[in-house]
């Protein structure tokens, strides 16, 4: 039943929708806003295939319930520029695609707060997000090039 | 399901006295919303979200104390540089709770109040003699994080109480380990967790999975207080086994999490206490 109607701006743009107060925003985003890049792989806050940005934070949308983004920001996979794929294709960072979308969204979160690497691992970072196929060197290696060092 | 959506805090507490003990404050949720869609029952529960109290966020400090709010993550501890100079402890078992994606959501609050013996945040807290700030409607409980935990998921937080706060006081320590052993280094839950400090306060040692809640361990403070010879790991496990009682369940055996804690405190601790 939805009993709850909240604003808040998706992707830069001022969104108003109706929800069940029982609703994941990841649910939200899929089924009533109709972005379907935002993908559910373990819906436990494990694997990070549902990552959006919450105030600019990568978060787990499977553990967000939608009413708590009420006047808030929240960014998709669909804001990215395209081209954000390409490092991540030439480099044998995907495969199956499933853990793709969440991977690229920690990825770009990274690559744009280049600090964060003077106290983390690249590694550490994308710890939140797992892959099955490929492996993460490739993923790592990805986020290198986009940070245009040394792969 | 219903929630509540107070915008301040007295709200939040009145909120929580009328609905007599029967709404769940709710923050980063990640702890509540784990397995969410299969819990049918959680349908006919009321939520209490915190979200919007913006005012609770933030970490203070006074001349004498590290304030933690109600709704500091771990992301916000690990962002501030003087946490990792005064309170190495707290950022390393930040950075150890899931990745950014929990880290930037979990709150220490929650983590306090989630009560799970296997807890990353609380054991830190604990060796840092962290005080649990309790508020109602018109009342202000403190409780010593060391004496919060009564059993298994039991504490001494009534319903209408809120955690608005965690203080932990500014001391200089001239020693400090934290150490979580999990199935691999990210994303795992503990099977088991040691909390280590030394300061003009004594020692305080932590452990996290080894009992029905994180709690301190007097006998083996006490053996390092009186400087008691210890010749090897197995020194340790008489007072080990008057501290903790540790299990076998779905992570770890009772004998590994006791093997391990005897060898982990005796590696981390012979340079600091000179044993062989």
């Amino acid at each position: 039943m939805k009993t709850l109607t909240l604003s808040f701006t998706l992707n830069g743009v001022p969104t108003s929708v109706a929800i069940d107060p029982a609703e994941r925003l990841l649910d939200t985003l899929r089924y009533s806003l109709g972005l379907t890049g935002t993908k559910e792989g373990c819906g436990e806050g494990e694997c990070g295939a549902c990552t959006v940005y919450l105030d600019g934070l990568p978060v787990n949308s499977c553990l967000v319930p939608t009413y708590q983004v009420r006047g808030r920001s929240v960014e998709t996979v669909e804001a990215l520029d395209p081209r954000a794929l390409t490092p991540f294709e030439g480099a044998g960072a995907t495969q199956c695609g499933a853990c793709t979308p969440g991977v690229v969204m920690t990825a770009m979160w990274v690559s744009a707060h280049r600090e964060l690497l003077g106290t983390h691992t690249i590694r550490e970072l994308m710890a939140g997000n797992l892959c099955r196929c490929t492996g993460y060197d490739g993923i790592a290696d990805s986020i290198r090039a986009v940070l245009g060092e040394r792969a | 399901m219903t929630v509540l959506l107070p915008r301040r805090e007295r709200e939040a507490l009145e909120l929580l006295a009328s609905h007599s003990g029967n709404a769940v404050p709710i923050a980063g949720g990640t702890d509540l919303l784990v397995q969410w869609p299969e819990r049918l029952e959680e349908h006919g529960k009321t939520y209490l979200d915190l979200s919007a109290l913006t005012a609770l966020k933030p970490l203070r400090w006074t001349a004498d104390e590290l304030i933690l709010g109600g709704l500091t993550t771990y992301w916000d501890v690990i962002q501030e540089p003087r946490v990792r100079e005064e309170f190495p402890l707290l950022v390393d078992a930040a950075r150890q709770v899931g990745a950014i994606q929990i880290q930037a959501r979990g709150t220490w609050a929650g983590n306090i109040v989630n009560a799970s013996p296997a807890a990353d945040g609380v054991p830190v807290l604990m060796a840092y003699d962290a005080i649990v700030v309790l508020e109602s409607l018109g009342a202000r409980e403190e409780v010593p994080l060391d004496r919060f935990y009564l059993g298994y998921k039991e504490m001494r937080r009534r319903s209408d109480q809120l955690v608005v706060a965690i203080r932990i006081p500014r001391r200089r320590y001239a020693y400090s380990v934290f150490e979580k052993v999990g199935s691999r280094r990210a994303q795992a839950i503990a099977k088991l967790g040691l909390a280590v400090t030394q300061s003009e306060a004594g020692w305080r040692v932590v452990a996290a999975s080894l009992a029905p809640t994180v709690r301190r361990c007097p006998a083996i403070e006490g053996l390092l207080e009186e400087r008691a010879p210890v010749r090897g790991p197995d020194d340790l496990l008489p007072a080990i086994d008057r501290d903790v009682s540790p299990i076998d369940d779905i992570r770890s055996t009772a004998h590994y999490r006791r093997s391990v804690m005897a060898r982990l405190l005796y590696d981390d601790l012979r340079g600091r206490c000179g044993w062989p």
